[in-house]
């Protein structure tokens, strides 16, 4: 898995975790009817920090990151995001979905509208920015995901890790203070994979706030300052990656490590 | 082949085919015929069918085509003419031109809907072609009010008065806004309704006591022939879609009052027959209505059509919402973007897309169900064709005016049938 990586020499010099805290979430469960599927969650992200969410499917850790920008509800517990919390107020959700970019396995991109209007939408609709500073922000962005080119075609006339790179480019577009990925690359062909990856480190390497629900190990040891590992529901363990990877001390992670690394 | 690779490599490809045109005996027209006519026994034999019922249908309507009389002024004169051979006699059409236009609008009057019409085509560009200047949306927008002058008369200042309803419900929104939105939402509907209701009748007497700008009034049953097909048909058409939409929303809402009110209503009207609405509206409306309210027949008709319309439209509408993926919805929440605008920016315009078949086969139900207002005494093409026979000039007449009639409505519901394709093809961006 790692071999994707090898190429890449990452660097750490922007990668500063500070003491500021960016999301606290403290003693959160979430319910789907009756099955519990997130349980006593607590977990601190300082500004920074590069977090890499790994686990069986099913384990809860899509769904622990889309109650971040409150894309599921959470039952009990507290979730603080840039010092908003988030409850049923619409006003909160709005302000911390706007501080907070997501990047969705299918990529979402709008399919009627061409990349541009894609990413210029919430900064012109949400932000009220000029349309004229919008599409100068997001050619920017277009650019540094690396197809301005394709600024007036269609999502659909796109290949899935240009369309992915949209989809990064249209949260970057927003300024946010935190990035959220949810299994970014699990719908790409192998080909595809490492331009998202490419990008994904730069972003890091910028100092971005990420959190990463991933298959992909080899980013975790590149990037990552911190792997949490989720089995039902609940973090089994977190650690650095060198000693997540080469020294993991609870059973279901050895379980898990040796089936996803083994072949 | 090379020699260099054949020790080392089972195969390998050292240079790559051109592309080849393909051979002549897959094009052409004759292949066509053979594939599509005769391409087995049966197929030769259901073609041989098809050609025979072609050709007997031309042997018995063509002389009847073939013998058309146009220039007579009655039933009887055509018969004289044709001798006793069969041809169909349009001088009907001729003869009754105006009035299955018209109807009884009076005929120093009939400027008025034709000048109607062809403003309405202006106003319609601007909304069914993208190329069109977007500016003439203006003229859209005050196009119903200015119709409503041009077709019933009687002074301007009424349909001005009632456009400024909108006006009034805007200020009232930004008025109370500054208490809550909640009050703002409420206050924005109820001050037009007040406005409407109560107020523009007086003041549009004042206003028109002093400044007198009128043309004649003509009263709704003088109205007749396509003209009400295309008053009610076009008025229930622009009407419904946006009713249609918010009724789909509502249907959709987390709100269980909206949603129970809407799915009431969706339900409820989608459960009785056209026929039944209508005779409500022209009847039993009256015992409920105060003593000596006059609520327009045409007016009440309307109203019934569009709420039928909007009905189906709601679900029409609701599929296309269905069909589009989660996502959608998720990456529009994830930008920050509110309900509103999710729905307006991301959500509606995809699922309106989506619906254009069902949408256009509502609308095409929705003007042809036009015709059913003869039940109620409004001389539509149908209630014409009915008088027109009752006179003794046109009695024992069928055919003529029914094929005229459907002729017409075929031409309105095949434009719109291709308009829709026209539209689907310019909002295809999805290259599949």
């Amino acid at each position: 898995m790692s071999e994707t990586m090898a190429d890449r020499k990452v660097d750490r010099s922007h990668m500063q975790v500070s003491d500021e805290v960016a999301i606290q979430i403290s003693n959160m469960n979430k319910w789907f009817g009756t099955f519990h599927v997130l349980r006593d969650i607590d977990l601190t992200v300082n500004r920074g920090e590069r977090i890499v969410v790994a686990g069986p499917s099913g384990s809860g850790k899509s769904t622990l990151i889309r109650c971040i920008n409150r894309l599921e509800e959470h039952q009990a517990g507290q979730i603080i995001v840039d010092g908003t919390e988030l409850t049923s107020d619409l006003k909160n959700i709005d302000k911390v979905r706007s501080e907070v970019g997501m990047v969705f396995q299918h990529f979402n991109l709008f399919p009627h509208l061409t990349i541009l209007e894609n990413l210029t939408l919430a900064p012109i609709w949400v932000r009220k920015t000029p349309k004229r500073e919008a599409e100068e922000v997001a050619m920017h962005y277009l650019n540094k995901v690396k197809i301005p080119e394709q600024a007036h075609k269609y999502p659909g006339q796109l290949s899935g890790g240009q369309q992915q790179r949209v989809a990064i480019a249209r949260s970057l577009c927003m300024k946010p203070r935190i990035m959220l990925f949810d299994e970014p690359t699990s719908a790409l062909d192998p080909e595809m994979i490492k331009e998202v990856l490419d990008t994904m480190i730069e972003l890091a390497e910028e100092g971005m706030t990420m959190i990463c629900v991933t298959h992909e190990m080899g980013f975790a040891q590149a990037v990552a300052n911190r792997v949490i590992f989720m089995d039902q529901g609940q973090i089994v363990e977190q650690n650095n990656p060198h000693d997540f990877f080469n020294n993991p001390q609870s059973e279901r992670t050895k379980l898990f490590l040796s089936q996803i690394l083994g072949h | 082949m090379s020699d260099t690779h054949s020790q080392t490599v089972a195969f390998v490809r050292d240079t790559m085919l051109p592309e080849k045109s393909p051979p002549t005996s897959q094009i052409g027209a004759v292949r066509w015929v053979r594939e599509n006519l005769f391409s087995g026994p049966l197929n030769t034999i259901l073609t041989l069918m098809g050609v025979l019922i072609v050709y007997y249908l031309i042997l018995h309507l063509g002389p009847w085509f073939a013998n058309s009389i146009w220039n007579a002024d009655s039933l009887s004169e055509c018969r004289e003419i044709l001798a006793g051979a069969s041809g169909a006699c349009w001088g009907v059409i001729k003869d009754r031109w105006h009035q299955l236009l018209f109807g009884f609008y009076p005929q120093d009057a009939y400027w008025r809907p034709v000048l109607t019409f062809v403003l309405m085509m202006i106003a319609f560009a601007p909304i069914l072609f993208a190329s069109v200047p977007r500016k003439l949306l203006w003229f859209s927008a005050i196009f119903p009010f200015l119709a409503f002058w041009l077709l019933w008369g009687g002074s301007i200042w009424y349909p001005v008065l009632a456009a400024l309803g909108f006006l009034v419900g805007y200020v009232a929104y930004t008025v109370l806004q500054r208490v809550s939105s909640l009050v703002a939402t409420i206050g924005a509907v109820a001050a037009p309704v007040i406005w409407w209701l109560f107020l523009v009748g007086p003041i549009g007497g004042v206003i028109a006591g002093i400044i007198p700008i009128e043309i004649r009034h003509i009263a709704s049953d003088e109205f007749g022939g396509f003209m009400i097909s295309i008053i009610i048909g076009v008025t229930g058409i622009a009407l419904s879609l946006p009713i249609g939409v918010l009724l789909a929303l509502g249907r959709q809402s987390d709100m269980p009052l909206v949603k129970w009110i809407c799915v009431g209503f969706i339900e409820f009207i989608r459960g009785v027959p056209l026929i039944t609405l209508l005779f409500t509206a022209s009847l039993l409306l009256n015992y409920f209505l105060p003593p000596g309210t006059n609520f327009d027949i045409v007016l009440r008709v309307i109203i019934m059509v569009t709420l039928f319309a909007a009905a189906y439209m709601a679900e029409v509408i609701r599929g296309g919402f269905a069909a589009l993926p989660r996502g959608q919805y998720e990456a529009a929440n994830a930008l920050g973007l509110d309900y509103w605008k999710s729905q307006r920016l991301i959500l509606l315009p995809q699922a309106l897309k989506i619906s254009i078949p069902g949408i256009v086969n509502t609308f095409i139900g929705l003007f042809k169900d036009t015709t059913l207002v003869v039940f109620i005494g409004i001389l539509d093409p149908i209630g014409l064709s009915t008088a027109i026979r009752a006179d003794s000039d046109w009695n024992g007449l069928f055919w003529e005016l029914y094929a005229f009639i459907a002729l017409c409505f075929f031409i309105f519901c095949y434009g719109m049938s291709k308009y829709s394709q026209y539209l689907e093809g310019q909002l295809k961006t999805d290259h599949r």
